[in-house]
């Protein structure tokens, strides 16, 4: 009995406290994109950088606050930044449809060419938030660190393991719940959903019942500003910020989006947790937990793991080919690509 | 035609063979003024310049002659310019010994590529891969940095000696962290420790919990992290320490620095480490004299340098001669006991001793002993944490 609990918390520590937060921050960032492919109609690379800028904007709100001495008690500085924050992303969303995309909208370009103004978009941003913040590693950070230390867990419950849950880990989660909820509520309840969903469905059919397209843009954009910035503030605030890792970042969320369903919010949800899971599962050792679980003669002398965690990366590019080759619409049926 | 013959002749005559005894002798001091180490290349170079100033202004080498430094860039990186430039330095300048190059893989294109063909004694002040202990050099190829081997067996004699017999390792995907690993687990190992995993890390990652869930699966009593302290090294220890996977941690040289401090304090109390160093009192003379020359002397591998490029005048002196082929093997007796102590500063009187027919067993700036196959045995500083504090506890 003892032994399967110390599985559990092994397994938990290493795998679903980890996977879970690290999906959670996924699933906001393909919400992102699923919402541009849907309403929009391309793929948008430049998503990891606006992200980037986005949680810029939050780190130099929260060290503007914390040199003034305001604080949020146990939780992180960086939660009462995140409005600024979205506000200045929201512009420079705006700002660049204005200059770019617009310009492609009305010329009736086809999908490829957003595409690739979107790198252009993409390399644009980089330098910008290179420019202004640096390309170096910045933690912002603050308040309490643990929900539960390791060792806290392990004199409270008298387990050989720990188990450690930081608060971010924990504010990703709540703060992700909250977010998605918002989301359908307004893309399912409000008339400005109603007219977004339209749209995406089928353009024509919209702008004929008197759907305000730019309206409809301009919404999509501060909507994918607040989500980019939320989930590139709570992947900074769980590991830590720096520009290159989040154009990383960019590999997983599409592998997301693509695997859940492109265009579909809750395959954008699903897809981000498969990813997650998947990404720390086939790389996590199981010598430990089997110890635990089998008899002592059947206890494994190797490590029982499926791939070294050099290949980290190369998981969301196999499951990305496997689902675009048996399944392209993704899990939840999404558009084709 | 007759031109080329001309100049063939000049560059002929203005080689040391040729010299007669009041052109001066050339050295080469070959390292990476540009590129990854262009930091640390000028106070390298102002180590050697300012052993052969000490010589030249002796009077006392093989009858007065004074030495002429030539500079070449290695660029650490590149072997196709770092050959070219040994070789003009070589072919074209005359230079009797070369000190240099500092990055292990350039330093091993010029031995093998040039040093060896054509006869010239070099001396590394700062390769340190195991790899050129074995590299065929007929006896030309010289150190004053250990090799990374040495690091590996200094690692496992403190760890041995604290009485923990299993580790995890983890190494930055890298020649430096590769090496070290391997050296380490080679030598833990032999002293029966059991090395438990040997995982590499990237740098530059923002989130290390896998890395750290496969090094905690595996288990051991210490985590031995073989990193850079500005990268993926520091990230490894936050995700070990957060997930409650490792409380104590080993750290080899890339890893030990204030920003170690500024960045865990006392929650890495416990662990241990080691890094080059020496307080032998030739250190803090050189650091004197470097001072007084206007130049940083605690800059990593610049006492090595002026001891480098005092090893070849001095073995010049007691070969009597600036030919390679004959100063060759005096290096590692002018280098090692027996003979009086020299320190640095001291080149002068090494030179009239030598002079006189006695031994000298320099020591230098880095207290030089030169072991196998003429590299440094090298000087390591053991630490530890405590209270939040990096402490000295002794030198190995």
């Amino acid at each position: 009995m003892i032994d399967l609990l110390n599985a559990l918390v092994v397994l938990g520590n290493f795998v679903i406290v980890p996977a879970v937060s690290y999906g959670a921050q996924l699933a906001l960032g393909a919400l992102g994109v699923t919402l541009i492919y849907g309403i929009l109609r391309f793929s948008n690379f430049a998503h990891g950088d606006t992200m980037a800028f986005g949680t810029m904007a939050v780190i130099l709100t929260t060290w503007g606050l914390q040199s003034i001495g305001i604080g949020f008690g146990p939780l992180p500085t960086a939660l009462l930044a995140l409005p600024v924050g979205i506000a200045v992303t929201a512009a420079l969303m705006l700002g660049t449809d204005r200059l770019v995309y617009r310009f492609y909208r009305r010329a009736k370009a086809v999908p490829v060419t957003f595409v690739i103004a979107s790198l252009g978009v993409m390399f644009v941003m980089n330098g910008l938030v290179r420019f202004i913040i640096g390309p170096d590693d910045q933690r912002f950070a603050d308040g309490e660190r643990f929900l539960i230390s390791a060792r806290d867990f392990r004199t409270l419950t008298g387990l050989d393991e720990g188990l450690a849950i930081r608060t971010t880990q924990v504010i990703t989660v709540v703060v992700a719940v909250i977010v998605v909820a918002a989301l359908f509520w307004f893309l399912n309840k409000t008339r400005t959903g109603k007219s977004m969903r339209a749209f995406s469905d089928n353009e024509d059919l919209a702008l004929l019942s008197g759907i305000n397209p730019e309206r409809v843009v301009v919404i999509t954009w501060l909507i994918v500003a607040a989500l980019a910035t939320i989930a590139g503030t709570l992947y900074g605030l769980d590991k830590s910020f720096k520009p290159f890792t989040y154009f990383q970042l960019l590999l997983p969320i599409f592998a997301a989006a693509i695997v859940g369903g492109l265009g579909s919010p809750l395959g954008a949800i699903a897809g981000g947790f498969v990813i997650a899971f998947a990404e720390v599962t086939i790389t996590y050792p199981l010598k430990k937990v089997l110890g635990y679980l089998l008899p002592e003669a059947w206890e494994p002398a190797s490590l029982v793991q499926l791939l070294s965690t050099d290949y980290k990366f190369a998981v969301s590019f196999v499951i990305l080919l496997i689902v675009l080759l048996f399944r392209p619409t993704g899990l939840f049926a999404g558009k084709s690509v | 035609m007759k031109k080329l013959l001309l100049a063939s002749a000049a560059v002929l005559a203005s080689t040391a063979a040729y010299a007669d005894g009041h052109s001066p002798i050339k050295l080469g001091v070959i390292l990476g003024f540009t590129g990854p180490l262009e930091s640390l290349a000028p106070q390298m170079a102002a180590g050697a310049e300012m052993a052969m100033a000490e010589v030249s202004a002796s009077g006392l080498l093989l009858d007065g002659l004074t030495v002429e430094p030539v500079r070449g860039d290695s660029t650490c990186i590149d072997a196709a310019a770092a050959t070219s430039a040994a070789e003009r330095l070589i072919t074209g300048d005359g230079v009797s010994g070369i000190v240099g190059a500092d990055c292990s893989g350039v330093t091993g294109a010029i031995l093998q590529n040039v040093a060896v063909p054509n006869g010239t004694v070099i001396i590394s002040p700062s390769a340190t891969s195991p790899g050129l202990s074995t590299a065929e050099d007929n006896g030309l190829f010289f150190r004053t940095a250990p090799s990374d081997a040495r690091q590996g067996v200094i690692m496992t004699e403190i760890l041995m000696e604290q009485g923990i017999e299993s580790v995890a390792v983890t190494y930055t995907n890298n020649d430096y962290g590769k090496g070290l690993a391997d050296s380490f687990q080679a030598a833990y190992e032999a002293a029966g420790g059991e090395v438990t995993i040997s995982a590499a890390h990237e740098d530059g990652k923002a989130d290390y919990s896998a890395e750290v869930g496969a090094l905690s699966a595996a288990g051991g009593d210490r985590l031995v992290v073989a990193g850079y302290v500005d990268q993926g090294g520091s990230g490894i220890v936050r995700a070990a320490l957060d997930s409650g996977a490792f409380d104590t941690f080993h750290f080899p040289d890339g890893m030990i620095s204030q920003a170690l401090v500024d960045n865990f304090g006392d929650e890495i109390d416990g662990s241990t480490g080691q890094n080059p160093g020496t307080d032998s009192p030739g250190a803090m003379l050189y650091q004197e004299m470097a001072t007084a020359a206007d130049y940083d002397g605690t800059s990593p591998f610049s006492a090595e340098a002026y001891d480098a490029a005092a090893l070849i005048m001095l073995a010049m002196q007691a070969a009597g001669s600036t030919d390679p082929a004959a100063y060759k093997d005096a290096v590692m007796d002018v280098a090692n006991a027996p003979g009086e102590p020299i320190l640095p500063g001291e080149l002068g009187k090494a030179l009239q001793i030598l002079l006189d027919g006695g031994d000298i067993d320099y020591v230098g700036a880095s207290a030089v002993e030169l072991i196998g196959p003429g590299e440094s045995a090298g000087n390591y500083r053991e630490v530890t944490f405590d209270g939040g504090e990096l402490q000295v506890v002794g030198f190995r």
